[in-house]
């Protein structure tokens, strides 16, 4: 599932960045790689852009941008 | 690349003369909101210049470090924030290259200070090893240690630098804590400087494979998750911490909007009504000056270059400050504070609509007062197309200057008039005046960033830094140099200009004939000089707008702003230069006739002149702020151009629509 889907305040994890988008190297300088804890804290007013908490710091992406972000939910 | 051509800046010069040969150069480097500005402020006080890197809007900064008595002072510069060294901005290529030692012409820093935020350890660390990784110099100043401490987060500095290798001193800029022990590892990392990385190295750091860039940065940051495990103490409780839930609220799907809403009200009454007072007072101050000068100097063209051109100029330079400090203190502050960064993130799907970052918005509504702060406000957009576009259309929010312009017309052609009865005329042109000037920006904005500035849509990957108290020393800082960016480049052609155009208006001289009153000779002055006789060429073009010459020389006078048109009307029209009683100016409009009787002035013609003056860039104001924020006079000469052709059209449509549809 991409980061885009993942509901509002559900623990997820990182699985990958498509490596095809001139800005997912951005993305991943910013911490965001594989294995990293990942949250949709909440979605703007007008649905767009995002707020995340990736490593414990709050990040704001549009949401093409976490469409190219894969993640796996956290079960445990 | 090198985006630095041949010298840093003329502060660059001038501090390596003051200050002898053994000084150091040191760079502060790190993450944007990591502390570095509360830091480099901390370090260097006001002994700090602010200019522009050649040829770019990149702005350089550097400041004095009195390291230790024992030596000279340091040259801080203060890089722009970057996440790491392959850059994607100008303002990152720029940091790097200074970094790496590839700026042509540039002093290579012989210390590197990295800033890292104690409370985001693994991402501030990304730039911090990859620095560590070219083998200069590098000390580490840890900043928010304060927030970390307070947060139960424990990290273990020697550990951390052993793991490292560098020294890691803990800092808070704000209580002058470590800044003594920053300044020693400074030095001893000085005195232990090896042989520097030829740049042919660091070229073949940068690879252009990007499978491969992306797998040695998930090693990096592998690596770097090692050992700040190993040397951290983590306090992960899993509850959302004070900023996020400070964002319940600040950025609520209804709530959010509704405090940006105030907020903004706020920002605008301040810079709208609160710089009144002290703009009246330095008019005030500057007028009075004018008069005594009149009175005491004999009289001639000297001393209406003093009075008319020079203190009037320099006035109208002065008169900008009460606004430019008071949106940078708001701006400052909402900066400080984080908030900017929910502005952005609340109306970012607004202003993408237009093909603009989120960040165009607070400028763009400080433009509604005045279009000069406003420009000043878009250093925050980062990509550089994108700030270019927002500056071209900040001038299109009607702002505070076109008001005396259009509550003239109204009062002279609409006032009293009601439609449907109940509400008044004259509002809703105003209404429609302001909502013109938007749907004339948004229409610009989308065509601009589809030709001149087409770009690929850079990234909206913002950080929202938690909320901090906003520190008074950075917002004096701000304020101060702000202020004198503004006098120094855009004050200094505002002079300029307006000196011009007060010749326009004095030469030739008109002799005053004995027994004339002064008004007279003051109308008959205008009339025959250079931009009377202008009006008088340019009558031809602008009569499909419904303007005649007396309207032309109050078109080329207001280029100085745009206020200055009702000064010049009433001069032209004889009937003194008062704009604090405009009901003789409003008769003389009224009752002007053509040759053949015909009224000169119909409610269609003040509503052609409203519209030219709603899009035409009728401020040198602008023009000049225009050239110091783009660094060049290709884009406020552009600026100019396509306003006036704009202007020039819609009057045209209006005038010419109008009488087609049979109004007066």
């Amino acid at each position: 599932m991409t980061l885009d889907m993942v509901p509002q305040n559900v623990m997820a994890r990182v699985a990958s960045v498509a490596p095809t988008d001139a800005h997912s190297l951005r993305l991943m300088e910013m911490g965001v790689v594989p294995g990293a804890p990942v949250r949709v804290v909440k979605t703007a007013p007008l649905g767009d852009p995002i707020h995340v908490c990736v490593r414990n710091y709050h990040l704001a992406l549009r949401r093409a941008e976490a469409k190219s972000i894969t993640v796996t939910l956290n079960l445990d | 690349m090198s985006a630095i051509p041949k010298t840093l800046c003329h502060c660059a010069s001038d501090n390596s003369e003051a200050a002898p040969a053994q000084s150091l150069t040191i760079a502060l480097a790190g993450n944007p909101n990591a502390g570095k500005t509360s830091l480099f402020n901390a370090l260097t006080g006001l002994r700090q210049k602010v200019a522009n890197y050649p040829g770019v809007t990149v702005e350089s900064k550097s400041g004095l470090w009195s390291l230790a008595d024992r030596f000279p002072p340091a040259r801080l510069i203060d890089l722009p924030g970057l996440y790491s060294l392959d850059a994607t901005s100008l303002d990152e290529e720029i940091a790097r290259d200074i970094l790496l030692g590839r700026a042509q012409n540039l002093v290579s820093p012989d210390v590197v200070v990295v800033v890292v935020d104690a409370t985001n350890l693994v991402r501030n660390l990304y730039l911090a090893t990859q620095l560590i990784d070219t083998r200069q110099p590098v000390v580490i100043a840890l900043t928010m240690f304060d927030r970390a401490e307070r947060s139960q987060l424990k990290i273990d500095t020697r550990k951390l630098s052993q793991a490292l290798g560098v020294p890691i001193v803990p800092v808070v800029a704000k209580r002058r804590r470590g800044l003594a022990e920053l300044s020693e590892a400074v030095i001893t990392a000085s005195q232990e400087r090896g042989p520097k990385l030829p740049p042919a190295n660091s070229d073949g750091q940068i690879l252009k494979d990007q499978a491969r860039r992306q797998s040695q940065l998930i090693q990096r940051y592998a690596f770097i998750e090692r050992i700040v495990s190993d040397a951290v103490d983590p306090n992960d409780d899993g509850a959302p911490g004070l900023s996020e839930r400070i964002d319940r609220l600040v950025t609520h799907r209804i709530f959010g909007p509704l405090i940006l809403l105030v907020v903004m009200l706020l920002v605008f009454q301040a810079i709208f009504s609160w710089t009144t007072l002290p703009m009246n007072l330095i008019d005030q101050v500057f007028s009075a000056l004018s008069a005594s000068a009149r009175n005491h100097l004999p009289a001639g063209i000297l001393t209406d270059l003093l009075a008319d051109g020079i203190i009037a100029g320099v006035g109208g330079v002065l008169a900008f400050l009460p606004q430019i400090l008071m949106l940078f203190f708001f701006i400052s502050i909402l900066e400080d504070s984080g908030y900017m960064a929910r502005a952005a993130f609340l109306t970012d799907r607004l202003m993408r609509a237009v093909g603009l970052h989120g960040k165009a918005f607070v400028p763009l509504l400080s433009s509604f007062a005045c279009a000069v702060p406003g420009i000043m406000a878009t250093r925050t957009i980062e990509n550089p197309k994108d700030r270019i576009a927002t500056i071209m259309i900040a001038p299109f929010m009607s702002c505070s200057a076109r008001l005396p312009v259009y509550t003239l017309m109204i009062a002279a052609f609409f006032s009293g008039q009601k439609v449907l009865g109940v509400i008044s005329t004259g509002a809703l042109i105003i209404l429609g005046m302001y909502l013109l000037g938007i749907a004339v920006a948004v229409i610009v904005a989308s065509i601009m960033k589809r030709t001149i500035l087409r770009a690929p849509a850079p990234p909206f990957v913002m950080e929202l830094p938690p909320y901090r108290v906003p520190n008074a020393g950075n917002v004096i800082h701000s304020l101060f140099t702000r202020s004198t960016i503004f006098l120094k480049r855009a004050g200094t052609v505002i002079l300029g200009i307006s000196i011009l155009l007060w010749a326009l208006v004095a030469f030739p001289r008109t002799a005053g004939t004995a027994g004339a009153n002064a008004q007279d000779v003051a109308s008959a002055q205008v009339r025959n000089s250079f931009a009377g006789r202008a009006g008088h060429v340019i009558e031809p073009v602008i009569k499909p707008l419904g303007f005649d010459w007396r309207i032309g020389i109050g078109l080329i006078s207001s280029f100085a702003a745009r206020e200055t048109i009702i000064s010049t009307l009433s001069i032209v029209y004889n009937v003194g230069d008062s704009s604090e009683d405009k009901s003789s100016l409003v008769d003389a409009l009224r009752n002007a006739r053509r040759a053949d009787g015909s009224p000169v002035w119909t409610p269609l013609t003040g509503l052609s002149l409203m519209i030219f003056f709603l899009l035409a860039c009728q401020c040198m104001s602008t023009v000049a702020i225009v050239r110091r924020e783009t660094n060049s006079w290709r884009w406020p000469a552009f600026m100019v151009g396509y306003m006036l052709v704009l202007a020039y059209a819609a009057s045209f449509v209006t005038y010419q629509g109008g009488h087609l549809l049979g109004f007066q």
